[in-house]
């Protein structure tokens, strides 16, 4: 025998391992003898008091859903509210006659034959004592005849729901969104005990960013019940806790401004309070009626929708992408003098066109004869592209993209709102990456006044603009201003800002050159700079949607409606205090100066003039 | 002449009963196995609501699970112990992998997608643990000592945790008494198991600490049900009225009210013993509950039989993982556990656990199959 560890003792091993199997199977025959204990106790002993439960399910218990919370503007006007609706409800049990009764309420209430065979087909697959509705969604006409004969009808009665519903309508349909029935998807979403009893739940806009919040928290009572789960009598009940009511920044006056303003234009207007990020505006033309998507859209009139060629369901100022054309021009100009690439009285001259070095290609400005010698003032002013095309070249599309991108191009500002596009920023590394192809020099010349891959949103437009008139603090857009429940308010998000460190006389001189594009005589926006005492600083823009040949001559008048430029204006006021910043875009506009400029301009004046 | 090693086996004079030897199946362990699985396709009818199209889905699993079985028994158990600490290794690599994942995409990840099918790794690794203590014991004499203990108490630690962060704390459970049981059956002291039992007692209150908020509903739930009758405590009312009123006999087959008039949730999967407890009663339960521990007892014996340490420690290990996964499932349907994911074995709904089970009970039919003749 071994006398020393470890050496195996296969005798000794192999007895212990048989003790420990005998000790396993008395350990699970104990265990498994606790189970049957406690299922005789169940099984046996509590047989009567839960075969009772089972067979009468004497408690139900039975949700109770809170009320959703309501949308407010920041004046509080009401953009969604719950309201009332009555429906004309018949409890089989308790009527007589069933015929009878139906036959004298179509007389009274002039009820159409499908309804009344619509009523009978559900009648049959409910209970006797569930209360089924006949007529849903009734007016006040119907309710008033009703309301004359109701002794008459024993078991009839008038029911109450709440509905949500848009006071505006299209008018800020695509921010405050809508809600709709719960589908399939949405339930496996959802957390099943806070929907138990929900039928809706946000689709798209704020109602849909913030579900959680508007929801509010589920109560249940348990409700005794007999044998044919009729209520009999509540035993207890937890009440349940209404939604937080929204305050959004938006201030639907100044929406309604906006979007009258684009007249028939297909487009999108977004205004920023420049303090603090506050969404004023978020127009997107045309908008629809969210009312008919609460009580379940027809399918004719969701399919007319989807086809609409001015596609109403698409949300421009979130989503739309369009180049932003020569409004891209103050901030090239202000990278130029950032990066020590011109000076602001430096003089560059315009034959016209510009080419490159050894290229046949002409590089066209929008005025054919061109604008002679202009120093960057003059550039901007009068829009002028050669300058650009140059002052592009010698920035080079590397420092293009991290000057641009540092004002929120290419990427999403991160507003309150699901479903935001990011836009897209070219770049040296994209374009290998997406199109396994070389930048090419003319493209950065494209770029450099805004036309080109580089594809931005009217929000961020707005929010490069708010960022430019505040000196390089960044501007974060937001629209939920506080969330307001019974026992607190809360905050919205209120993202904090980064700063850009730019130099101020740089600023000062990009900002003066855009005040003059509004109060200059040659400048091209010069139409909204009157009768007002302050300064509103803009930069008009037109985006090409299609490109005209080499030697050939665009003519807005000759071409097809849906091929004509995108109008686009950017601007901000008052120019030596900023408050508000704008940006607008009107599909096929044509000219941003006598399009796009108007409604920026109509917005900017509201809101100053109601700030006073 | 292989077929003087089977002479120790009970020998049914017919085809299949040589076909199953041939296969390397050990026939009661079979049996045993056939019973549970048509069990489960009788009470799955009644609880799935009569669907044809759940047996169907369940039958394709259980299918590809006897396969698996069959192949694992085909195997050499050498070949088990020899890849142990590998198997065992890419588990745990493999576990990482899927929480990386999934701290990269958000929300909690278990499994891999392997483009044609998702693997979850906290399943293998149910198997590899046990492989990988039964491994790391068997080179050192038994009973193990402290400094031993102390290495398996850790390779046993790093699965758990890592499944538990998942999180999955049923199969955090069953992978930390596969290793357990191991020990266990090699041979550590009472003594030290008291300890652990005492430290682990000790440890609750930073266990809480570590929970997630849904784990601790569990447990609150489980200590007071009627504080969230709407939620998870309806459960286990639902549960408790279903199996009460079963009584001694039941209401017979596709006699459950509770499901069909669907208060009972999840009545398919985890807490398909309610709907078996209504409709085939005390009785019912007790005839399952037999049936289980001869399927236990079966695999006790043959750990008792088999001819390494390491074979040994293994297929008993094995065999007290199945009375875990039976005893927690149950012992959560009657309300005497707290609620964790852990489904009725051979029984419940859904893939692969019943894939895993069988791949064990392969390994327990290889160790019985190949054993070599002592000389006498």
């Amino acid at each position: 025998m071994p006398l020393t560890y470890p050496v195996k003792d296969n005798t000794a091993e192999n007895r212990l391992f048989f003790k420990r199997i005998i000790a396993a199977f008395v350990v699970i025959s104990l265990l498994t003898s606790g189970l049957i204990v406690r299922l005789v106790y169940l099984q046996v002993v509590g047989h009567e008091h839960y075969a009772s439960m089972a067979k009468e399910n004497s408690v139900k218990i039975v949700p109770l859903v809170p009320t959703r919370g309501i949308i407010y503007d920041r004046n509080g006007k009401i953009l969604a509210e719950n309201t009332p609706s009555y429906s004309l409800e018949l409890i089989p049990e308790q009527i007589s006659n069933m015929d009878d009764t139906l036959e004298r309420l179509q007389k009274i209430l002039a009820i159409p034959d499908e309804k009344i065979d619509s009523y009978q087909k559900q009648r049959k697959r409910q209970k006797r004592f569930v209360s089924t509705p006949l007529l849903v969604n009734m007016n006040d006409d119907e309710l008033a005849k009703f309301a004359v004969v109701r002794p008459f009808f024993p078991g009839v009665d008038i029911q109450t729901h709440l509905i949500r519903h848009y006071p505006y309508g299209d008018l800020a349909s695509h921010v405050v969104g809508y809600v709709g029935r719960i589908n399939e998807d949405e339930l496996k979403e959802l957390p099943v005990t806070e929907y138990r009893g929900s039928t809706h739940t946000g689709k798209i806009g704020i109602e849909r960013s913030y579900e959680t919040e508007l929801h509010g928290k589920t109560g249940y009572a348990e409700i005794e019940t007999n044998v044919q789960a009729r209520s009999l009598s509540t035993l207890t009940e937890t009440a349940p806790e209404s939604g937080a009511s929204l305050y959004l920044t938006l201030d639907i006056d100044l929406q309604k401004t906006a979007y009258d303003a684009l007249e028939s234009y297909n487009g999108a207007v977004v205004a920023i309070d420049i303090k603090t990020g506050g969404v004023l505006v978020f127009a997107s033309r045309p908008g629809f009626d969210p009312n008919p998507f609460v009580v379940g859209i027809s399918n004719d009139a969701y399919q007319a929708l989807q086809a609409s060629e001015n596609q109403p369901l698409y949300n421009r100022a979130l989503r739309g992408l369009y180049p932003p054309g020569s409004t891209i021009k103050p901030f090239i100009a202000l990278a130029g003098l950032e990066y020590d690439a011109i000076s602001a009285h430096q003089k560059l001259y315009c034959p016209g066109y510009y080419q490159l070095p050894g290229v046949s290609h002409k590089y066209r400005d929008w005025r054919k004869g061109g604008h002679g010698s202009v120093n960057m003032n003059e550039a901007i002013t009068q829009s002028c592209d050669v300058y650009f095309y140059r002052l592009a070249a010698t920035l080079g599309i590397d420092h293009l993209y991290t000057f641009l991108h540092k004002f929120g191009f290419g990427e999403k500002t991160g507003i309150d709102l699901v479903g935001e596009k990011s836009g897209l920023l070219p770049s040296r590394e994209w374009k290998q990456a997406r199109k396994k192809q070389a930048w090419y020099p003319g493209e950065t010349l494209i770029t450099g006044i805004g036309q080109g891959y580089h594809q931005a949103t009217p929000l961020q437009l707005a929010r490069a603009t708010a960022t430019l008139a505040n000196k390089g603090k960044t501007v974060m857009p937001f629209l939920v201003d506080r969330m307001v429940t019974a026992h607190a308010t809360q905050p919205g998000p209120h993202p904090a800002p980064a700063i850009i460190p730019l130099k101020e006389d740089h600023v000062s001189k990009v900002i003066d050159a855009m005040i003059d594009v509004v109060h200059s005589q040659r400048g091209t926006a010069k139409s909204i700079g009157r009768n007002i005492n302050y300064q509103i600083a803009g930069k008009t823009g037109t985006a090409q949607v299609f490109n005209i040949k080499q030697n050939a001559k665009y003519n807005e008048h000759s071409i097809d409606f849906k091929l004509r430029d995108h109008a686009l204006f950017i601007a901000f006021a008052p120019a030596d205090d900023p408050k508000i910043a704008v940006a607008v875009i009107a599909e096929n506009g044509g000219h941003g100066g006598s399009v796009a400029a108007p409604i920026a301009g109509q917005v900017i004046k509201q809101y100053l003039k109601d700030a006073h | 002449m292989k077929s003087e090693t089977r002479s120790e086996h009970f020998d049914p004079p017919s085809l299949i009963g040589t076909l199953l030897r041939k296969l390397h199946i050990d026939i009661p362990l079979f049996i045993g196995l056939c019973l549970a699985a048509l069990l489960s396709f009788v009470i799955l009818y009644s609880a799935g609501g009569q669907e044809v199209g759940i047996l169907m889905r369940q039958a394709a699993r259980v299918g590809l699970a006897f396969a698996l079985m069959t192949v694992l028994a085909h195997v050499n158990p050498y070949q088990f112990k020899r890849y142990s600490a590998i198997l065992f290794g890419l588990g745990v690599f493999l576990l990482i992998t899927v929480l990386i994942m999934g701290q990269i995409g958000k929300g909690a990840q278990r499994w891999l997608d392997l483009g044609f099918f998702r693997f979850q790794p906290s399943e293998m690794i149910k198997i590899t643990t046990p492989m990988m203590i039964a491994w790391y014991l068997a080179e050192h004499a038994l009973p193990p000592k402290t400094k031993q203990l102390f290495t398996a108490t850790l390779l046993i630690l790093i699965p758990t945790l890592l499944i538990a962060k998942q999180p999955d704390l049923g199969t955090a459970l069953l992978v930390a008494s596969s290793g357990a049981g191991v020990l266990f059956f090699a041979g550590l002291s009472w003594r030290f198991i008291l300890a652990i039992v005492a430290t682990l007692a000790a440890l609750t209150p930073i266990i809480w600490h570590f929970m997630r908020g849904y784990q601790r509903d569990r447990v609150l739930t489980f200590l007071n049900p009627e504080a969230d009758p709407l939620g998870r405590g309806y459960h286990i009312i639902q549960s408790k009225i279903a199996i009460g009123s079963g009584g001694i006999y039941g209401k017979g087959w596709l006699g459950s009210t509770q499901s069909e008039l669907d208060f009972l949730p999840e009545s398919s999967t985890d807490f398909i013993f309610a709907v078996f407890a209504e409709e085939f009663g005390l009785f019912g339960c007790l005839g399952l509950l037999v049936l289980y521990l001869l399927i236990i007892a079966r695999c006790l014996y043959i750990a008792s039989q088999a001819q390494d340490t390491y074979n040994r420690l293994l297929a008993s290990s094995l065999a007290f993982t199945f009375f875990v996964y039976v005893f927690v499932n149950i012992g959560m349907v009657i309300g005497i556990l707290p609620v964790v994911g852990v489904p009725l074995p051979l029984i419940s709904y859904g893939g692969t656990s019943i894939v895993t089970l069988l791949a064990g009970f392969g390994i327990l039919m290889s160790i019985h199959t190949h054993k070599k003749r002592l000389s006498r």
